[in-house]
């Protein structure tokens, strides 16, 4: 009972969120389609996106609504079908990597000491090496790199920045009266932690999502579409490759390579507008300030 | 100097480790594909580049791991990389050089223009809480970097190379130039350079403008942007030299810090233009499986982008004396 309550607590508290700031909510709506797509391409796909048996290179058109590829397949049905990866990827690399920048950036600042130092050293040293360099290494090595693949080493790369932030902030949240209090009452440090320490961390822990999803994104779409993922899927950065190796720019098929590159673009702003109103929930300084004084004036 | 003395031992820790995780990489890979090229190369190769490749690679078989991970460093040190697979016979480092001066031009001086036009307008719509810039900036430029760096370079391709005419196409100069400190090559690489440059500079401008707000209207709110206000300093001298000051400091971090992700964007942003700087090279050998190449030119990357990293903490240092008195 308490469990639905504060679910509907937590429910009205978003929408009223929502309601409030305009960048999250224009963002969680095109997420939200973004996802029904994701999950449920078919009821969108007027064609399988892999036959090629259409006139190769026809412009718009009420059947092809964006034209079809050099290939003879529906532009259209290929960006709605390559939808799933791209949103996939997002939120399962944004989990992932959250998941061990919590437990790297919270156990550094709450045990501290040496595990402290060893912990931050790491994440500098993952932090500063630059990433996308390392994943094309990698997946030169493993060929054409599988879904998970991509994931893993997404994950692998990915988790350093949230790990540092969240540091930061549990360790300026570590001596509070409030957790030296729970701490005196004889709490086990997960107690503490799980119960006293993270929901303080809620918004950051959420923007941190957000940035790793969004880094997911554009990382994955840039491996696919220099052919470093499997090539024979259907996904935004895949369509890019095929475009990009038929020269759709220059031979009058330029909606073939901009439309997945739009999409792309629709799914990063979304998370990135989602993130920046996030910012500012947790941090009220950044919050947009309404003029006032000017209205007073005039 | 304490500050400093901690910087330049971060700056070895991360160093031997991307030297480590370069050494591991293609013996960790499953069926080691370097393998087959080593064949190719038996015979041909001087025994003093084989030997470095055999070390860097894993491929000879009497060699202990440890053994190898010494000579390989070694040889690293002296910069001998082995031999080009694609570019045979020329030597790794040779085939590198080439590409490095593109890269240092495009890269580095679109990265740090943007980094300077990025923050001077982060401090100005902040400074201007609510006004015209800082309503409209600010929401732009988070949209546009969530644009994938290369498709925003395929997009000016498409705009002002193929259908305004503006700018070359492809390429660093012109195929029918010969390079030569001549005022129309020069103007020819320029030329060249201004699309990639534009996209480097959009696209990573948004991050830089957001730290910088970000930091300045925290720094705003201090008592000492206050008490020069009260004094009846001019407006643009608290901007610049009270407030923008202040707020750099964090802003330095996080060019520090986001770095490798601005070069990340370039390596994408020189293989969309087929622009000859180390990225284009990189993603090239990958695609001729030109195994020491690619390795080298991730090492030399990473390098490069540690190096920068040290430079902003020199100047953090510089900048901000708390680092120096801070015992």
């Amino acid at each position: 009972m308490n469990i639905l309550l504060s679910v509907g607590r937590a429910l009205r508290r978003g929408a009223a969120f929502l309601r409030r700031d305009k960048k999250a909510a224009a963002g969680s709506i095109i997420l939200f389609i973004l996802l029904v797509i994701a999950i449920f391409p078919n009821w969108f796909t007027p064609h399988d996106p892999a036959a090629e048996v259409f006139t190769p290179g026809v412009g718009l058109s009420w059947s092809h609504p964006l034209g079809t590829t050099s290939f003879g397949q529906d532009v259209f049905s290929q960006l709605i079908a390559g939808t799933r990866q791209s949103v996939f990827i997002a939120l399962i690399v944004g989990l992932f990597s959250t998941v061990i920048s919590v437990i790297v950036g919270v156990s550094a600042a709450y045990i501290g000491g040496w595990l402290d130092d060893l912990l931050s050293m790491l994440t500098d040293v993952v932090l500063v090496i630059p990433t996308f360099p390392l994943i094309i290494v990698i997946t030169a090595y493993l060929k054409n790199a599988s879904f998970w693949l991509m994931v893993g080493v997404l994950v692998f790369t990915g988790w350093s920045y949230g790990a540092r932030q969240l540091r930061v902030q549990a360790l300026s949240l570590r001596n509070r009266d409030y957790l030296l209090a729970a701490r005196a009452r004889g709490e086990s440090s997960w107690y503490v932690i799980v119960v006293e320490l993270l929901p303080p961390m809620t918004s950051l822990i959420v923007a941190n999502f957000l940035g790793a999803a969004l880094y997911a994104v554009l990382a994955s779409a840039g491996l696919q579409f220099v052919g470093l993922g499997n090539i024979n899927t259907e996904s935004w950065g895949t369509m890019l490759y095929w475009a990009q190796n038929n020269e759709a720019l220059a031979t009058g098929l330029p909606l073939w390579a901009l439309a997945p590159g739009i999409a792309i673009a629709v799914l990063g702003s979304a998370l990135a507008l989602l993130n920046y109103a996030f910012d500012e929930v947790a941090n009220p300084a950044l919050r947009p300030v309404t003029r006032r004084r000017a209205k007073a004036v005039a | 100097m304490r500050f400093l003395v901690r910087r330049v031992g971060f700056l070895l820790v991360a160093l031997w480790a991307a030297l480590t995780v370069n050494f591991f990489i293609p013996r960790l890979m499953p069926g080691n594909p370097a393998q087959a090229m080593m064949a190719q190369f038996r015979g041909h190769v001087n025994p003093s580049a084989l030997g470095a490749l055999e070390a860097a690679f894993g491929v000879n078989t009497h060699q202990s791991l440890l053994s190898a991970y010494v000579s390989y460093v070694g040889n690293t040190f002296q910069g001998n990389f082995g031999i080009s697979t694609s570019y045979f016979p020329l030597p790794v480092s040779s085939v590198i050089m080439r590409a490095l001066p593109w890269s240092i031009g495009l890269v580095g001086l679109s990265t740090v223009l943007g980094f300077i036009i990025g923050t001077a307008i982060g401090a100005i719509s902040a400074w201007r809480r609510g006004g015209l810039l800082d309503s409209a900036l600010p929401p732009v430029f988070i949209i546009i970097s969530a644009f994938p760096y290369f498709w925003v370079g395929l997009l000016s391709i498409w705009f002002f190379a193929l259908t305004l005419n503006w700018f070359p196409l492809l390429g660093g100069y012109s195929e029918t130039a010969t390079p030569a400190w001549t005022w129309s090559f020069v103007g020819d690489v320029l030329i060249h350079a201004v699309l990639p440059a534009f996209t480097i500079l959009i696209t990573s401008i948004g991050g830089w403008i957001l730290t910088m707000r970000n930091n300045m209207i925290t720094v705003v709110a201090e008592d000492y942007v206050k008490m020069a206000r009260a004094k009846g300093l001019k407006p643009r001298r608290i901007l610049w030299h009270y407030a923008g000051r202040n707020a750099l400091l964090p802003n330095l971090t996080g060019f520090a810090m986001s770095l490798g992700f601005v070069i990340s964007g370039a390596i994408l942003v020189e293989y969309v233009f087929n622009y000859p700087g180390l990225g284009f090279m990189l993603l090239q050998a990958v695609q001729s499986e030109d195994y020491p190449l690619m390795q080298s030119l991730f090492l030399l990357i990473t390098v490069a982008v540690l190096f920068a990293i040290f430079l902003s903490d020199v100047a953090t240092a510089i900048l901000d004396p708390r680092t120096r008195s801070s015992t």
